[in-house]
């Protein structure tokens, strides 16, 4: 087969309908294997410096997945997502030490109230366009910070943080080991990818990229874009303060300092760079983003350079992203043709079910 | 009976005045256009119908129902669709799913039963799919569902247009220059298409810069100048109006 016939091949491939769930499953399954390979090749301490590192892909994907709702989906700029995901983190931190709840029980109340806060502070402004919002967002940011740093209510410990926050558990298993909590971190993506997938081809996902693409247009079309908007946000805050769970229970001790502004920005680079909207795209992107940070870590100034480099190159040679949306079909060649049309040009004379009055009119 | 009336509706932008105590009746299962020379308030008008502005004075009432100030989707979910001047199409979205958008008003089905596709929601999905190849073929665009909106051409923009707002079931469609930018052939079909709409009991306001079209098509005419009423009566009558032909001679020099 020639290069050409082959690219052909893929590019049919990649149209199926069901190519993505494939890729997405396949994907996860060799996840599943990931620590067993890292045994299998004898990496260094066991692998668990590469564990960790995956493990915080993982929530990063998770996290960046939820901002993809409101930013790639929505068309909303928001780049103040950390400040929910620290709600959730500290919820879960406060729940575990102070009142001792399991983890598992901390998590929905995580996310009820980073997406109680999401919507408060939501209504106000989900109005506003494009820069506007990003600017109020970036505040929302800074100001949750500043009130962890400051002790609010006089429970999250200020600068010091929380320490001591309790492992997951369930029916007597102790999420341990660096293994586990992969396994653990890995099947919440998992379980986000899924959500979201099914979010994204619903009647509630189209509605969002309408919103997108124009949102005067969607009005018109009887869309009530400010309800969307608003859902989009608190869906998102919702499940990023569940990763924030999880993040809290992975890192056991957890402080302001984890949830700045520099934070909230890399996540927004993992979406725009990965590809707005596309769940492939974001996963990708966590990957490289949060991946590569760690791999140049020991060119701590440098490192910002080259991130700033990619992300202008990236603005300029592929501005959709890495891996964008693929284009939603749908199965009506069936119905073409099957119905009279109203326009004589397309049909001939054939068949024009109100054509007695033509004419008589002028 | 009038299936909406105009009652003086008032809109300023800052010291310009749009539109000045604008005053008229369609009635129910007509054609009727709103003519004028450029900047008149025509699209003025039409966004105050639609929700997009909110009329500084005045009222619209639609089926007895004052519906003035409204939001935009529930002016839609009344019956109420339009199409825009300046074609707003989703550029980067297939034909069919821009119609889906025009159905999705119709659909009732939540977050959740949407998401994790409960059987009903299918079928109101597959509804939903197959209502609006149905809008497609009315316009005859059936056979390019799946070609990207942006890549169609003008004329055919406008078509898709119709098809999206015809596909939120309206009964009532407000169409603003639906055949700037067609050919002759194109317009002389959108004239067939505009008599198959009212033949579906819709009733038709639209906005058109074409005199051919306006005259052989809509049974009445109302002409604005300024932001105001200066003429309103049938095609005959209008042709003859002398203020009105004052008003177009005065453009044309
Ligand atoms: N959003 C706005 N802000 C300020 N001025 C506006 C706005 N919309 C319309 N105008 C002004 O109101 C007047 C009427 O505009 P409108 O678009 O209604 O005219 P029109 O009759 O539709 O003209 P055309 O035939 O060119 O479409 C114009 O002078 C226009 O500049
Ligand atoms: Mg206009």
């Amino acid at each position: 087969m020639s290069a050409g016939a082959i690219k052909e091949r893929c590019r049919e491939l990649q149209n199926k309908r069901w190519f993505a769930s494939a890729a997405f499953v396949c994907f996860f399954l060799f996840m599943a294997l990931a620590p067993s390979l890292l045994d299998l090749f004898g990496v260094s301490g066991g692998g668990i410096a590469q564990l960790d590192m995956l493990n915080k892909i993982g929530i990063s994907a998770a996290l960046a997945l939820s901002l993809n709702v409101i930013l790639g989906q929505a068309g909303l700029f928001h780049m103040g997502h950390t400040a929910f995901f620290a709600v959730g983190a500290y919820t879960t931190a406060v729940l575990s030490t102070m009142y001792q709840w399991p983890i598992f029980s901390a998590m929905p109340v995580a996310g009820l109230l980073a997406a109680a806060i999401g919507l408060a502070v939501a209504l106000p402004i989900i109005h506003l366009r494009g820069d506007y919002l990003l600017v109020v967002t970036i505040g929302i940011v800074e100001i949750v910070r500043i009130a962890l740093m400051n002790n609010i209510f006089g429970i999250t410990g200020g600068a010091n943080g929380i320490y001591g926050i309790a492992r997951p558990a369930i029916f007597g298993f102790v999420f341990n080991s660096p293994k586990s909590q992969f396994y653990l971190i890995w099947s919440f993506t998992a379980l986000t990818v899924f959500i979201f997938y099914l979010l994204e081809h619903s009647r509630f996902g189209r509605a969002l990229n309408y919103i997108k693409a124009d949102d005067t247009a969607a009005a018109g079309c009887g869309i009530n874009v400010a309800r969307y908007k608003l859902a989009a946000f608190t869906l998102g805050a919702f499940w990023a303060g569940m990763a924030g769970t999880l993040y809290a229970a992975n890192i056991r001790t957890i402080e302001p300092t984890s949830f700045n502004f520099f934070e909230s920005v890399i996540l927004f680079a993992i979406v725009i760079l990965g590809g707005s909207g596309s769940i492939a795209g974001v996963l990708l992107g966590s990957f490289l983003l949060i991946g590569l940070q760690d791999v140049f870590r020991d060119f701590d100034s440098a490192r910002m350079l080259v991130f700033g480099l990619a992300m202008m190159a990236m603005m300029i040679f592929r501005p959709q992203g890495l891996l964008p949306p693929r284009r939603r079909r749908y199965d009506a060649r069936k119905l073409m043709g099957k119905y009279a049309c109203g326009i004589s040009r397309q049909c001939g004379a054939k068949y024009n079910p109100y054509d007695e009055d033509e004419g008589s009119a002028s | 009976m009038s299936a909406l009336s105009l009652r003086n509706l008032l809109k300023t932008f800052g010291g310009l005045v749009a539109v000045a105590n604008v005053s008229f009746e369609v009635e129910d299962l007509s054609i009727v256009g709103l003519i004028g020379p450029n900047g008149a308030g025509k699209t003025t008008v039409f966004n105050m119908i639609t929700g997009n502005y909110r009329p500084d004075s005045g009222d619209v009432i639609f089926n007895r129902r004052a519906i003035t100030g409204m939001p935009t989707h529930e002016i839609v979910s009344l019956g109420i669709a339009r199409t825009f001047q300046n074609i707003r199409l989703f550029q980067n979205m297939t034909v069919l799913e821009n119609v889906l958008a025009g159905c999705h008003c119709r659909m009732k089905a939540g977050l959740f039963s949407s998401m994790f596709r409960f059987p009903r929601q299918r079928r109101e999905e597959r509804h939903a799919v197959e209502q609006a190849m149905r809008e497609l073929a009315f316009v005859g665009l059936d056979r390019q569902y799946n070609n990207l909106a942006g890549n169609l051409s003008y004329g055919n923009q406008r078509l898709l247009e119709i098809a999206r707002a015809l596909a939120s079931q309206p009964r009532f469609l407000i169409l603003d220059e639906p055949a700037g930018g067609m050919n002759d052939q194109e317009t002389e079909d959108l004239m067939g298409l505009i008599r198959n709409i009212r033949g579906r009991d819709i009733t038709v306001l639209l906005i058109e810069h074409d005199m051919n079209l306006v005259m052989r098509v809509c049974e009445k005419i109302v002409v604005l100048e300024y932001g105001a009423v200066i003429a309103e009566g049938t095609p005959a009558q209008i042709k003859t109006n002398p203020l009105v032909i004052e008003a177009y001679l005065g453009v044309e020099d």
